[in-house]
C-alpha cells in the first residue's frame, strides 16, 4: 500500500540512517518512526506523532520507506538498528517474526478501552501479534471512472471482471496477491471459501483462468499512487487500488471515480519493532500511547483506513465513516487477507504469477 | 680472456654500500610511497565493492540454518532409512530442538528454508513448533502426526535432510529453473514455475537491442559535434546533458505522459486522422515503452565517448582520402570509421552494462513484458527476503557479464577503448 517509488524511500531511509548515526547524543531523546510516507506518514504525524512528542518532550524523526523487511533484517543482521518502530504490513509482520528480526511485544501492556475492555478483546482479529501491535485497516477495492459508464454501473467483484458488459481497459497490481483472491470472487466464490478453494491446485487453476479472461486488457501497476493516476489519465476504465488513495483522489483532487466495496480484500498495518532497537523501553511506550482508543479515532481524521480498536469506531466523525473498509454497508462482503495462506503460498504464487504474466 | 670477478665489479656509494642496493632501496621507498597514495582508494573498493560482493555471492550458496537448529536430528537422520516414516527417538530429537528453536526463534527460519522446497510446509513447522510448547512428554510421533499430518510424509524428511547440509547449490538451481526432487538429483522446475532462464535471454536482448538503437542514434549525433563549428556544436552538446542532468523518475514519467494511449502522441495522431480514436496504440507498459524510455535515458552514455574519440580525429585524413579519389561513403568507411571505433567499443560496453542491470525504468513502464532479471533480484532482496536465490540470480548476471567482457575483449580487445 502507500508506496512511494523505490529509490525516494530509499534516500529518505539513508537520510534517515545518516542523520541519526551523526548524531548519537540525540539518540536517546529521539525515535525513529519509519511509515510509507505521504497522506498516510502525514495522519500518523497528526494523530501520534505531535500529541506524543508534546505530551513527552520526546522528539520524533519521520522516516519513509516502501514496505518490505530489506532495511529491517539490514539492520539486525548489522547489529545496528536505527529504526525504532516500522509501520508494517501483516505479512511482512509474520515473516518478520518467523525470521526473529522483530521483538516481541506483550499484548498485556497496551491500555485497555475507555469501558475497561481489554485490550486484547477490544482489537479486531488478527490486530495483535507476537511480534506486532495494528493500527489501521486498509483494503483493496476497485473504483471505476463514472464517466464511462453513464448507464449501467459496475457493482459487484463480477463485473470486473465482466468485459463485455462493462469494456474498458483494467488496472491490477503486478503481483498475485489479492488478484487471485478477486479472481475467485469475481468467479462466484464465495468470500468464505476463497481460501479453502486456493488451497486446491484446481482453485488456483481457476483463479489464474479467470485471470485468463480479463489478461489482454489490463495495465499491471506497482506503485499505489500509479491507480489513480492511470484512472485520472484516461488510461484504464477501472482499477484495483488501495482504499485510502481513491479516497483522496476522490474527495481531495475531485476526481469522477466511484469505489466499488463488493468483494473488497481488507488488510492491517502494525507497529513492528526490530529486534535489537537502542531505545526499546521508549519504542515501546510510543507505541502503547499511539495504539490507544483516542489515538486511533484521530488517525481517521486524516484519511480513510479504519481504527482497529472496537472502541474506536464510534469516535470516528460520522462524516469520515462511509469511507472506511469497515464502515457496515462497506463490509459486508469483504474478506480478510489469509496471512498464514500467503506465507505459505507466496514463493510459489510469485513464480506462477511472474511466468503466467510472461505468457 | 680474464675472468672478471663479482668482487671487481660492485660499484659503491661513498658510504660504501653497493650501489644496486641503494638503488634497490630507493626504488623501494618509492613503491611503497606510490602504494600509500592509492591506498584509500584501495581500501574504499575493497571496503565498499569487493567485500560486499563477496559476501552477497556467499550467500547464494551459504545455508547455515537448518544445520545450526536442528543438529542432532539431521545426526540422528544419517542412519534413517529413505522413504520411511522415521521412528519415536527420532520424532523425540526433533521435537526437543524445535521446542528450542522457538524459544531462540530461529524456527521460523527453517520453516521459510524448507517452504522453497515444499510450498506450503512452512506453516507445518510454525504450527507444531507453537504446540509443541505444551506436550510434556511422548510419545511424540502420535502427537506430530496429530498437530500435522505432513509429518507422515517422508518427502519432507529426506528434504529437511537435504537442507540440512551447511553449503546448497539450490539457490543456484531456483534461479536456473531447477530444483532438486525428495531424491536428490536435479530435475526441472514445473513448466508454469519456469521464469528465470526466459527472463536472463530477454535481459540479454533487450539490452543488445538498446545498444545497438543507442549506437544509431548517437553515431550521427556525436559526429555532428565533433565536426559543426564550436557554437553549434556547443548547442548540441547542451542539447544531449540537459537530459543527462534530469532526475530518472522525471525523465521516465515524462514518457508515460507522452506515450501512453491518452497521451499527446496518441493524441496527435488521432487528431490529425492517421488512427481511429478506438485504434489508441498501446506504446508503453509493455516491451515497447521499456525500450524507448531505456534508449533514450542510457543515449547520452553513448554520445559522450563517441564524441570525446571523434573529437580527436583529424578531419585532414578524410580530406587526404578525398583528394586521392575515394566517394564519400568510402572515405568515411575506410577511413573515418576504423578510427572511431574504440569510441563504439567504450560507449556500447558502457550502454549494454547499465542497461543489463537497470531496473527502475522497466518497473515503472514495463508492464506485463517489460520486467528484465533486476526487478526480480530486487523483488527478492526487499520483499520475499529470499536473498539466497536474490544473491544467485545476481551471481549469474555477473558472471554473465564478465564473459561478455571477456568475449569482447577478445574481438575487440580493450585496449581498444576509449572512454575520453
Amino acid at each position: 500500500m502507500k508506496r512511494l517509488t523505490k529509490y525516494t524511500s530509499l534516500t529518505a531511509a539513508l537520510a534517515a540512517a545518516g542523520l541519526l548515526t551523526a548524531t548519537p547524543v540525540l539518540a536517546q531523546k529521539a525515535l525513529t518512526i519509519v511509515s510509507w510516507g505521504g497522506a498516510y506518514t502525514k495522519s500518523q504525524l497528526e494523530a501520534y506523532h505531535k500529541p506524543y512528542t508534546a505530551k513527552t518532550g520526546i522528539k520524533i524523526n519521520s522516516a519513509d520507506y516502501n514496505g518490505g523487511l530489506a532495511e529491517v533484517r539490514a539492520q539486525v543482521e548489522a547489529g545496528n538498528v536505527t529504526w525504532d518502530a516500522v509501520d508494517l504490513e501483516l505479512s511482512d509482520v509474520v515473516l518478520g517474526c518467523d525470521e526473529g528480526l522483530l521483538e516481541t511485544i506483550d499484548p498485556a501492556i497496551l491500555p485497555p478501552a475507555p469501558d475497561g475492555t481489554p485490550a486484547a478483546k477490544d482489537f479486531v482479529s488478527g490486530a495483535l501479534h507476537e511480534c506486532a501491535v495494528g493500527t489501521i485497516v486498509w483494503s483493496t477495492v476497485y473504483a471505476y471512472d463514472t464517466t464511462k459508464y453513464p448507464g449501467k454501473k459496475p457493482a459487484t467483484m463480477a463485473d470486473f471482471f465482466n468485459t463485455k458488459a462493462f469494456p474498458g481497459k483494467r488496472g491490477m497490481r503486478k503481483g498475485p496477491k489479492p488478484n487471485l483472491e478477486f479472481a475467485l470472487i469475481g468467479d462466484g466464490v464465495p468470500v468464505d471459501k476463497v481460501y479453502e478453494t486456493l488451497s486446491t491446485p484446481e482453485g488456483v487453476d481457476r483463479a489464474f483462468a479467470a485471470l485468463d479472461r480479463i489478461k489482454d486488457e489490463v495495465i499491471w501497476w506497482e506503485a499505489g499512487a500509479q491507480p489513480p493516476q492511470m484512472l485520472a489519465d484516461g488510461e484504464v476504465a477501472m482499477t484495483t487500488a488501495y482504499n485510502g488513495r481513491l479516497f483522496n483522489a476522490i474527495f481531495t483532487e475531485k476526481k469522477p471515480f466511484e469505489i466499488v466495496w463488493d468483494g473488497q480484500v481488507w488488510d492491517l498495518d502494525l507497529w513492528g519493532i526490530p529486534r535489537g532497537s537502542k531505545n526499546l523501553k521508549q519504542t515501546l511506550d510510543f507505541v502503547k500511547f499511539s495504539t490507544d482508543t483516542q489515538r486511533l479515532a484521530d488517525q481517521a481524521k486524516w484519511i480513510s483506513y479504519g481504527p482497529v480498536r472496537k472502541s474506536s469506531l464510534p469516535l470516528v466523525a460520522s462524516d469520515m465513516q462511509p469511507h472506511m473498509p469497515t464502515y457496515t454497508e462497506n463490509f459486508k462482503n469483504a474478506l480478510q487477507n489469509n496471512f498464514e495462506w500467503w506465507a505459505d503460498h507466496q514463493d510459489e504464487m510469485n513464480e506462477r504469477f511472474a511466468a503466467w504474466l510472461a505468457k | 680472456m680474464a675472468e672478471i670477478t663479482a668482487d671487481q665489479t660492485v660499484i659503491t656509494t661513498a658510504d660504501g654500500v653497493p650501489l644496486k642496493t641503494r638503488l634497490a632501496q630507493a626504488e623501494r621507498r618509492k613503491k611503497i610511497a606510490a602504494f600509500a597514495l592509492v591506498l584509500p582508494l584501495l581500501a574504499f573498493i575493497l571496503i565498499t565493492f569487493i567485500v560486499p560482493i563477496l559476501d552477497m555471492t556467499f550467500r547464494s550458496v551459504d545455508n547455515p540454518v537448518v544445520a545450526a537448529t536442528l543438529p542432532r536430528t539431521l545426526a540422528a537422520l544419517e542412519t534413517w532409512e529413505t522413504g520411511k516414516i522415521p521412528d519415536e527417538p527420532i520424532f523425540a530429537i526433533l521435537a526437543e530442538e524445535m521446542v528450542a528453536g522457538a524459544k531462540a526463534r530461529t524456527i521460523g527460519k527453517v520453516a521459510t528454508r524448507l517452504n522453497y522446497e515444499i510450498p506450503g510446509s512452512r506453516s507445518t513447522i510454525t504450527k507444531t513448533a507453537r504446540k509443541l510448547k505444551r506436550i510434556k512428554q511422548g510419545p511424540y510421533k502420535e502427537a506430530f502426526l496429530k498437530i500435522d499430518k505432513r509429518w507422515g510424509d517422508p518427502d519432507l524428511w529426506a528434504r529437511l535432510k537435504q537442507i540440512g547440509s551447511p553449503y546448497t547449490l539450490s539457490y543456484y538451481l531456483a534461479a536456473v529453473d531447477m530444483r532438486y526432487d525428495a531424491e536428490g538429483s536435479i530435475v526441472s522446475q514445473p513448466e508454469d514455475r519456469q521464469i528465470y532462464v526466459p527472463l536472463f535471454w530477454r535481459t540479454l536482448w533487450v539490452s543488445m537491442l538498446i545498444t545497438v538503437l543507442c549506437l544509431v542514434l548517437a553515431y550521427p549525433i556525436a559526429y555532428l559535434m565533433a565536426t559543426l563549428p564550436t557554437g553549434i556544436s556547443n548547442l548540441l552538446m547542451i542539447m544531449v546533458l540537459l537530459p543527462f542532468w534530469t532526475s530518472l523518475l522525471v525523465r521516465t514519467t515524462s514518457w508515460i505522459v507522452l506515450l501512453q494511449t491518452e497521451g499527446v502522441l496518441n493524441d496527435i495522431a488521432v487528431w490529425t486522422g492517421l488512427i481511429g480514436d478506438e485504434n489508441r496504440l498501446q506504446m508503453i507498459y509493455n516491451m515497447t515503452g521499456t525500450v524507448i524510455a531505456m534508449v533514450h535515458i542510457l543515449l547520452p552514455f553513448m554520445v559522450l565517448p563517441l564524441f570525446s574519440v571523434m573529437k580527436t580525429i583529424s578531419p585532414s585524413y578524410v580530406r587526404a582520402a578525398r583528394s586521392l579519389g575515394a566517394t564519400p561513403p568510402r572515405a568515411f568507411w575506410t577511413v573515418y570509421f576504423p578510427q572511431s571505433v574504440p569510441g563504439i567499443g567504450a560507449g556500447s560496453l558502457l550502454v549494454f552494462i547499465l542497461a543489463i542491470g537497470y531496473y527502475i525504468t522497466p518497473a515503472l513502464v514495463g508492464g506485463r513484458t517489460g520486467q528484465l532479471i533486476s526487478n526480480f533480484i530486487a523483488f527478492h532482496m526487499q520483499k520475499s527476503l529470499n536473498w539466497g536465490l536474490a544473491a544467485a540470480l545476481g551471481g549469474i548476471l555477473l558472471l554473465g557479464v564478465l564473459a561478455l567482457y571477456w568475449l569482447y575483449n577478445r574481438l575487440v580487445g580493450i585496449d581498444n577503448m576509449k572512454l575520453g
